[in-house]
């Protein structure tokens, strides 16, 4: 089935309700579907093997969506953070396509490639005025949908594909259609090459939520749209979370009253942030949800009433549960596997495997699914007594000392209740003896004294053991993340090394 | 048949896509559904139940699965027997 049915459906439905709002402009379901049926008469004329986005996140990025997948064509929503030479690779292995937004940018980079590039104004216009002919052969959705450049913090780029099937399963089997109140808007502000901003494009189309978007996140920014659209729920990455709680209590002023949910993903939330943000809004509903591209978003969340559970809870297995991703959605299997591929029984480290409609788990070189369908996410994590899922780093962050694995996490988790810490990552770091040691980067917190590395030192071994005690101990200002509020490992290792 | 055939009532205005399908007939008001039917019938007893529009069906040993995309006064069944809808598992908006 065709993606861009959800869009369709909501149309017929409700052809004149406002679907979206950006930069102040309303557009009704209606005026959407329209412009996606253009938008896909111009794609098919042009003849492009993609349709790329080039750009921040605008009613452009919906119409491309589904028009893309009208003409049976691969949306794929590029960084527009990249650096020119990684945007030009990037450019050079999708030609040729339809690029909407950065025109000087495409010529600058990919001129000669056959793109067809159109400024985000132009390609709406367009798409509004090209008249779809009324007997046009849509495609029947057995194909691709996206195709998304994985954010590539340990590696280059790897094209992850969606089979329409693989969003259109997730979105059945979690939204339930016009399901949403007139009054229910969803702030979406995590930018449109990210699998969360299309999932929220995708369940809040379907779900008949209006769309608000917030093209370039500034935290005053966040709140004043909460407040002029009267919002109701919003996904935000944890950074995100952070620097709005810190506008608020730096005096900005706004009644975001309206707010009733909030939902966090894309990174991990430091225990710290969750906590606050529980106390700051006790009446908001917090909803943790851990996906990646491959499994078009979320496979597993903690709900609302999980959250308040385990921070009122005087039980530490309960209050753990906090720093969980929930459990898996009912509607996808998940194991824990060790490194021979066997299942590994509670509690113990090892990957992430998934397995559901909603998983693809391809790109565009291979398949990463094995034989019987799983896909292997490379994040370890483990499952507590009841279930729930608790991420552990990215398997191949996984440190190895000796034929031991460490998982930075335990390491990092510990340290940071360290009073005169303010951030900390552990890496692997080279080491004669073992192969691969520890290696910490710490950021010490404002107003504080620099600890003694002999006493963190003292602290791992006191609270782990001796294997996790750091060889290589160093102060930095800051620790380098990408705007996803990813920790970029490699570069922590860079920092490290010198 | 398959996924992501779009079929009409030939009893109703109903409208609904093939989400999965393994055999059998598939019928709204008592009548076959096809990619052209007219829709100017009217549903035989026993099967006016209606449909609701993003409602998915499935027969009771899930062969087949069908998404309303357009509402009507017909009900659906497989080679005669009714299809009952199935839920989402709503997500708290999770995205």
């Amino acid at each position: 089935m065709n993606i861009a049915l959800l869009l369709e459906m909501a149309a017929g439905a409700a052809p004149d309700r406002i679907a979206l709002v950006c930069d102040g402009k309303r557009w009704s379901y209606a005026e959407l579907w329209q412009a996606a049926q253009g938008a896909a008469e111009l794609i098919r004329a042009s003849g492009a093997s993609h349709v790329a986005l080039l750009d921040e996140s605008s009613e452009a990025a919906l119409i491309a969506l589904f028009g893309a997948g009208l003409a049976g064509v691969p949306y794929c929503p590029l960084n527009y953070r990249l650096a020119d030479a990684d945007l030009g690779a990037l450019l050079g292995r999708i030609a040729p396509a339809v690029v909407v937004g950065d025109v000087a940018r495409v010529q600058r980079l990919a001129d000669g490639q056959g793109h067809v590039p159109y400024p985000r104004s132009e390609f709406t216009l367009a798409a509004l005025e090209a008249v779809a002919s009324p007997d046009a052969e849509h495609d029947s959705g057995e194909g691709i949908a996206i195709q998304l450049f994985t954010s590539g913090t340990t590696a280059a780029p790897k094209a992850a594909i969606l089979a329409h099937s693989n969003l259109v399963s997730y979105i059945l089997g979690t939204v339930e259609f016009a399901a949403a109140e007139e009054h229910e808007a969803t702030l979406v502000s995590v930018p449109p090459y990210h699998i969360a901003g299309i999932a929220a494009l995708a369940s809040s189309i379907y779900a008949q939520r209006r769309i608000v978007l917030l093209p370039a996140f500034a935290p005053e920014d966040w709140l004043k749209l909460v407040e002029a659209e009267r919002v109701t729920n919003a996904f935000v990455v944890p950074t995100m979370l952070g620097r709005i709680i810190h506008a608020l209590e730096k005096g900005v002023r706004a009644d975001i009253a309206s707010l009733q949910a909030v939902a966090y993903g894309g990174g991990k939330m430091p225990l710290e942030l969750i906590g606050q943000a529980l106390d700051r809004f006790p009446d908001c509903a917090f909803t943790n949800a851990y996906g990646l591209t491959e499994t078009s978003s979320t496979v597993a969340l903690l709900g609302p009433d999980e959250h308040r559970a385990a921070h009122a809870a005087s039980d530490p297995v309960v209050r753990a549960r906090l720093a969980s991703v929930g459990k898996p959605l009912p509607t996808i299997e998940l194991e824990i596997r060790g490194e021979d591929g066997k299942v590994l029984p509670t509690g113990q480290v090892g990957e992430i495997y998934v397995r559901g409609d909603q998983v693809s788990g391809q790109y565009r070189e291979r398949s990463a699914l094995d034989a019987d369908g799983w896909f292997p996410t490379r994040d370890a994590g483990y499952l507590d007594a009841d279930g729930y899922l608790f991420l552990a780093g990215r398997a191949d962050d996984v440190i190895v000392r000796g034929g031991e694995n460490i998982s930075p996490g335990e390491i990092e988790d510990l340290l940071l209740t360290h009073p005169a810490i303010a951030d900390c990552a552990a890496v692997a770091v080279p080491s004669l003896e073992w192969g691969e040691a520890v290696g910490l980067a710490v950021v010490v917190r404002g107003g504080c004294e620099t600890p003694a590395e002999q006493e963190l030192k003292e602290m791992v071994r006191a609270r782990l053991r001796s294997s996790r005690v750091p060889e290589v101990v160093r102060f930095v200002p800051s620790l380098p993340y990408n705007e996803m509020g990813k920790l970029l490992r490699r570069e922590v290792k860079g920092l490290l090394a010198r | 048949m398959k996924p992501g055939s779009r079929l009409k009532s030939a009893a109703c205005s109903s409208e609904v896509v093939v989400i999965k399908y393994s055999g059998g007939t598939i019928e709204c008001g008592g009548l076959p559904m096809a990619e052209d039917a007219a829709g100017d019938g009217s549903p035989a007893a026993g099967f006016a139940e209606g449909t609701m529009m993003g409602k998915r069906y499935i027969d009771a040993a899930a062969t087949v699965e069908l998404l309303c995309v357009k509402p009507g006064k017909g009900s659906l069944s497989l080679d005669g027997v009714a299809l009952t809808t199935k839920d989402a598992k709503p997500l708290p908006a999770s995205d």
